[in-house]
Parts: C-alpha cells; sequence; structure tokens
C-alpha cells in the first residue's frame, strides 16, 4: 500500500473505508511479522511509521494482541519515544539542532528566528509546504555547526539568512 | 595511468558539500577526458579541511587539498592532468605530512579515511581481522587476559576497566549471552563513534565478534540513535557483506564458532545511551532505568549476562588482538592507558577528531589543532565530556586530559567531547539548558531526576530574568546536591556538574554581585 497515493478530488466514504481497512491489515501483517523476534517491538514500531507516516492509535490493540501485550504497555512505548508520532504530519522534516556543540557556534539565534522565517512554529505543519519543524538534540556534526537536518541529509555552518533557500531548493529536489 | 581521487561521504564532510564537490568532479573528469576511479572513503576526521580531495599519486604516494569548493574543482583536475598540484591554491601536500593529522597518535581510528568503508579486501589489506584471527587460537580466558594487560577502560564515559566486565561476564554461567554495542552516541559535540562506523565499520564488527569469543555470547546488537541515518546503511551493508564472507554467522573462519550480529535503531530518546535504559530499549520496552545491582554483566539483555561496551571501546579490542595488550597499553599515562579520541567542536576554527595519548593539555588540543574560535573571539569556556560535564573556565585549559585530572577539577573526561564557547556565551543560560535538557530526557524513574530538574529549570528561569534572590541559588545548589546523591542513574547525577560549574566558575552570570554569592555558597 502507499499513504501518498492521489485519490483525486474528495475521498469517498467508501474508499476510506477501504484505506483503513488497507491499513489495518497492514499493522497486523507487520506486527506478526516481528512478534517472533527478540524485542520486536521497536523495529515494528519504525516499520508502521515508515510506511504510513505515523502510528494509528486505533492500531494499537492489534499490535498488542501480536505482541502478547496490552494496549496501554504499547501505548506506553510509543509515548516515551520522540520519534514516535499518533498523527499524521507533513511528509518531510526539518530539524534543528540546539544542543550545546551549536548553541556554542549560533543555534540560539537560528532556534529563535526558524520559525519566522520559515512561517512555520516548531512541531507544526507548514501551512503549504509539505514539511514539518522539529527541534533536535545533537546531529553529531558538532565540529561545523549550527547543523540542520532535513530528511536524512544533515547540512552544516547554516545560518538565518541561508535557511529559508536551502530549505525550499531540499523540498523542491 | 588510471588516478584514484578519494572524496568522503561521511556526514560532517557532506554537511560542508563533499557531495556537490564528488559531482562537479565527475562533471569536470568528464569534460576535461580524464582518466580516474572515485572512490567515496570516510573521513580521517580533519573537519576544517573538508571538504578533502585525496589523488593517489604514482610519486608522492597520496596527496591532499582542501577545503575544495566545486568551484575549485576544475582547475584541480587539469593540475591533475598536468601532474602540477603545488601550484593549486587548495593544495595541502601528501596526507601524512598534513600537521593536523601528523600530530596525532592514531591507533582506533588509523584506517578511517583510507579507502571505502565497506571494501573488506581493503579492511583486511589495512591490517584488519588480524585481531580475530589470533583471538579464534586463544582461550576465552587468554582473551580476556589480554584485555586486562591492555588498560582498556570503557570509552562511553564510566571509563570502567573492560576486562572486568568481561572477566564477569565470562564467569557468569548462561546458556545465552549477548554482546551489545552501545551506539546511542547523544551527547552533544561528540561524533567519533559516528565517524568509526561511517569510516571504518568492520572494526567494529570485528571487536564485537572478539568480545563474543571471549565470554562466550553468540549474539550480538548495535544500538544506534536514529540521529545517524549514515552510520546505519553502513553497519548493516558491512554486516552484510562480513557474513557472505564468514566473518560473522555460524562458522567465523572456519573455526566452528558462532556470532551473529543486528543493528538496531533508536527512536529519538537521550536516555537510552544510559546502559540499562538502553537494554530495555533492545526489549522493545520504555527506556526506563534499571536499578543496579543486578549488574547487567550478570543479567542484561532479556535478562542474560550481557557485555555492554561503547563503539570506541569495542573497536579497540582488534587492535589490541592484533598487536598485544602490552603495545596498546605503551601510551598514556597512569591508568589512563592507550589513546583518546577527543573531539573538537562547537565555536573552533579546525574541529574533528583526534586521538592522541592520554595527556595531552586542553590548551594544546583547543591553539594547537583547534587553531581558536571560529568567530574570532576570545574563549570564554569550554565544556569538557558532553552535555553532563563541566564548563571549564580560560585559567583551567591547561588540565592534562585524563581521567584523573578532570575528576580532580571536579568535571569528568566523558566521551571525550570538548565544546569550545567565545565570549558571547551567557552561562546561566547554560546552566538552564542542562536542566531544561534533563527535564525534557529524563526517564521518569526516580525523583530527583524527574523533579529536580524541573524545578532547577524554574530557579534558572528566574536567574535568566534577573529576578532570582541569592536564596535562589541556595536552592539551586541544595537541589543539585540531591540529585547527585540520590539520583539513580548518571543523567539526574551529573546535570548539576554543568550547572554548579557554571555557577562556581562564571559567578557574574548569574546575577548576583560576589558578596552575595559567598553568602549564597
Amino acid at each position: 500500500m502507499n499513504r501518498r497515493k492521489k485519490t483525486g478530488g474528495g475521498i469517498g466514504v467508501e474508499q476510506e473505508l477501504e484505506s483503513v481497512k488497507l491499513m489495518k491489515a497492514f499493522v497486523q501483517q507487520t506486527a506478526a511479522k516481528h512478534a517472533s523476534t527478540q524485542g520486536g517491538l521497536l523495529p515494528c514500531l519504525h516499520e508502521i511509521q515508515a510506511e504510513l507516516g505515523f502510528i494509528p492509535n486505533d492500531c494499537l490493540d492489534s499490535v498488542a494482541t501480536a505482541f502478547s501485550l496490552s494496549t496501554a504497555e504499547v501505548h506506553g512505548v510509543v509515548s516515551f519515544y520522540h520519534d514516535f508520532r499518533t498523527s499524521p504530519s507533513a511528509q518531510h522534516c526539518i530539524q534543528i539542532c540546539c544542543a550545546e556543540a551549536c548553541q556554542a557556534s549560533g543555534s540560539r539565534e537560528l532556534e529563535v528566528g526558524a520559525a519566522d522565517v520559515l512561517g512555520v512554529e516548531f512541531d507544526q505543519k507548514h501551512p503549504t509546504g509539505d514539511y514539518r519543524l522539529e527541534r533536535v538534540y545533537c546531529l553529531g556534526n558538532c565540529a561545523c555547526g549550527p547543523s540542520i537536518r532535513i530528511d536524512d541529509e544533515v547540512y552544516g555552518r547554516i545560518d538565518l539568512a541561508g535557511l529559508p533557500q536551502l530549505v525550499n531548493e531540499a523540498m523542491q529536489s | 595511468m588510471t588516478m584514484t581521487v578519494y572524496i568522503s561521504q561521511d556526514t560532517t564532510a557532506v554537511a560542508v558539500g563533499a557531495e556537490r564537490v564528488a559531482s562537479a568532479f565527475v562533471q569536470a573528469a568528464q569534460d576535461a577526458d580524464s582518466n580516474y576511479t572515485l572512490v567515496r572513503n570516510g573521513s580521517r576526521g580533519a573537519f576544517g579541511l573538508e571538504p578533502l580531495v585525496e589523488i593517489e599519486t604514482a610519486d608522492r604516494g597520496r596527496v591532499a587539498f582542501g577545503p575544495v569548493s566545486p568551484g575549485d574543482v576544475p582547475s584541480l583536475v587539469k593540475s591533475m592532468a598536468d601532474s602540477k598540484f603545488d601550484s593549486h591554491p587548495n593544495y595541502l601536500g601528501p596526507v601524512s605530512d598534513i600537521p593536523w593529522l601528523a600530530n596525532q597518535t592514531r591507533i582506533t581510528f588509523k584506517r578511517c579515511g583510507e579507502g571505502d568503508p565497506v571494501d573488506l579486501a581493503n579492511y583486511r589489506a589495512l591490517g584488519g581481522y588480524r585481531g580475530l584471527e589470533r583471538a579464534i587460537s586463544l582461550t576465552p580466558q587468554a582473551i580476556v587476559d589480554e584485555i586486562k594487560v591492555s588498560g582498556l577502560r570503557g570509552r562511553g564515559g564510566a571509563a570502567f576497566p573492560t576486562g572486568i566486565k568481561w572477566q564477569t561476564v565470562l564467569d557468569t554461567q548462561g546458556e545465552q549471552k549477548y554482546i551489545v554495542c552501545n551506539a546511542d552516541e547523544g551527547d552533544s559535540g561528540t561524533f567519533a563513534d559516528r565517524l568509526l562506523m561511517e569510516a571504518d565499520p568492520y572494526q567494529l564488527i570485528e571487536g564485537m565478534t572478539i568480545s563474543g569469543l571471549a565470554v562466550g555470547a553468540t549474539k550480538g546488537f548495535i544500538y544506534l540513535r536514529s540521529e545517524y541515518p549514515r552510520a546505519q546503511k553502513m553497519l548493516e551493508r558491512a554486516i552484510e557483506v562480513a557474513t557472505a564472507e564468514g566473518y560473522l554467522g555460524a562458522d567465523l573462519c572456519g573455526s566452528g564458532q558462532r556470532f551473529d550480529l543486528e543493528v538496531r535503531m533508536g527512536a529519538g530518546s537521550y536516555i537510552c545511551g544510559e546502559e540499562t535504559a538502553l537494554l530495555n530499549s533492545l526489549e522493545g520496552k520504555r527506556g526506563v532505568v534499571r536499578a543496579k545491582p543486578p549488574l547487567p554483566a550478570i543479567e542484561g539483555l532479556f535478562g542474560k549476562p550481557t557485555v555492554v561496551n561503547n563503539v570506541l571501546t569495542l573497536a579497540s579490542v582488534s587492535s589490541i588482538l592484533a598487536d598485544g595488550g602490552a603495545e596498546y597499553a605503551r601510551h598514556g599515562v597512569d591508568r589512563s592507558k592507550g589513546t583518546m579520541p577527543l573531539q573538537l567542536a562547537g565555536n573552533i576554527k579546525n574541529g574533528g577528531l583526534i586521538e592522541v595519548p592520554f595527556g595531552v593539555s586542553l590548551s594544546q588540543v583547543i591553539n594547537e589543532w583547534g587553531a581558536g574560535t571560529r568567530s574570532g573571539r576570545p574563549v570564554r569556556a569550554v565544556q569538557v565530556g558532553g552535555p553532563l560535564g563541566a564548563y571549564l573556565s580560560r585559567d583551567q585549559l591547561d588540565v592534562p586530559l585524563t581521567y584523573e585530572a578532570l575528576t580532580e577539577l571536579g568535571g569528568m573526561l566523558g566521551h571525550g567531547g570538548i565544546v569550545v564557547f567565545d565570549d558571547s556565551v551567557d552561562m546561566a543560560k547554560q546552566a538552564h539548558f542542562a536542566m531544561d535538557f534533563c527535564a525534557k530526557e529524563s526517564c521518569g524513574k526516580c525523583t530527583p531526576c524527574r523533579i529536580g530538574a524541573v524545578r532547577g529549570r524554574e530557579v534558572l528561569d528566574r536567574v535568566c530574568d534577573n529576578t532570582a534572590s541569592s536564596n535562589d541559588l541556595i536552592l539551586l545548589r541544595d537541589l543539585c546536591e540531591t540529585m547527585e546523591q540520590a539520583s539513580l542513574c548518571a543523567m539526574g547525577g551529573l546535570t548539576p556538574l554543568p550547572v554548579k560549574s557554571a555557577m562556581d566558575n562564571f559567578p557574574e552570570d548569574f546575577g548576583v554581585t560576589d558578596n552575595q554569592y559567598e553568602v549564597a555558597v
């Protein structure tokens, strides 16, 4: 299945039901696959989020069943880790490193001004662009900060003035 | 003759433009009809020189250019064709003569940047897998003894003697034992683990395999943070190749012994760098810290005896086995044996990875390797040992970098991260950040950390707003003491270190006069 599939115009009730059914089937299948591996819950949640873009709350019970856990336990794991989301968000993610080494080279200014120059608040989806803005604490690029990450690419020596162009270019490529 | 050209695929090299330089190179070489082989190597860690372009020459060995921008590439290709390297403005000379690298003692990082990180034949040609081959011929006890002789201590921060940890796992009975590599390098200012995993992944794989033979473990996990996608790809590819070539799996090098290895991804939680939280996370649970005892060496992953070691600790094992523990112990001073990979970061001109014997002074690292701040302003504070390390002031920079000397100064060497701040830093804000970060990342298991960090942040809110009284500073010290003495793990226990060192070494930033401060203390 593909969450990015274009449905063309509004989604009808039937189509929506169909897509929920597909989603549930995918979660069930993924959970069954990982349940037999030792400590398989995190890999399972990673795979669900990679495919669906988030971990739907109403799928937690089927994950729980597969792993012989309670829904509350699975919810506990999902809510513990910063990476996991339980609601749909933008496809792309922009993270600004706000940890000490980047602070030393100017990330405090970047952190304060990013929302303004990009037109999106932290932990929110951009109103028009398909991305969200997040803080992150260390990308391992500490000798060449301030650092940001756009999806899986890290960029170094970023300043506020250059940020919008960098984001625009990355969104277009 | 076909030339071999090396451009790094390391995260930092790419973050400062190595990918664009590589594309420019392919284009320019095509335009000039030049014959070459492009190898995407790992980085040597001289990040002030990245993007670094290296060329293998017949007469001069490997020569380097850096930092190279895409605009420099056409003239570089021309100088290759004419063999007139010296005239190029970015020419640095032979790689081995670059002072930044030549003045280091590289043991763990010696192969980094030499070639394609997943090229197993190259790894072997550079001395790789000699350690494992020797380990296969030894008894488990003899391997552990070799590690004891080396004096190796955990490089993740706690500096626990590795040989003793392994001995405990070896001596503990268990049908199944595990080797767990802590690759959750969450400390800001540290990137040595990442660099090594991206540049020389087999060394880690070899070290873990040796560790498995030493304690009788047949399964290993690398717990890698999700912020390191490049390292993930590199490790997974290397594990695939090593398995195909018989260096992992059911019959290690034909010895009949087994060791399987798997990469598991974290999910953005800082506390999972603490070993017991990491084990819970690997088990698929919330990353909550466990009370010790039982030690992970006795009841670790899934309740089984488990070695938990940092990336650099396990990587060091391969050279210790290859060349002997005594050879490794020749380096360093006192009980800080061997070499320490330092990571110079923050506001620094030439940052990067510096592997030197223990005992080099902090000011030497900042001035000689780092060449001062990137902003050109004076150094005001240096945080050594990650977010939980102390903030040192200018007059403390002569400290020799050993575990013991830093401890004596009230700080810690930790994982070797050095973050330099210039005189624009507000130390009250840094102290505030330390408490704020602890409040955000606390696993919540113990009260001193969970509540203490929140209360500490509230006090520092007032300090930063200039509304604090001297009573607030007394309260903050009291909170720090409670966190230090009563927290379950190092996060709550060490968060007071940056806070207190900022107060002690930079009292003028905390909005109280000397007189009031003395009263507060």
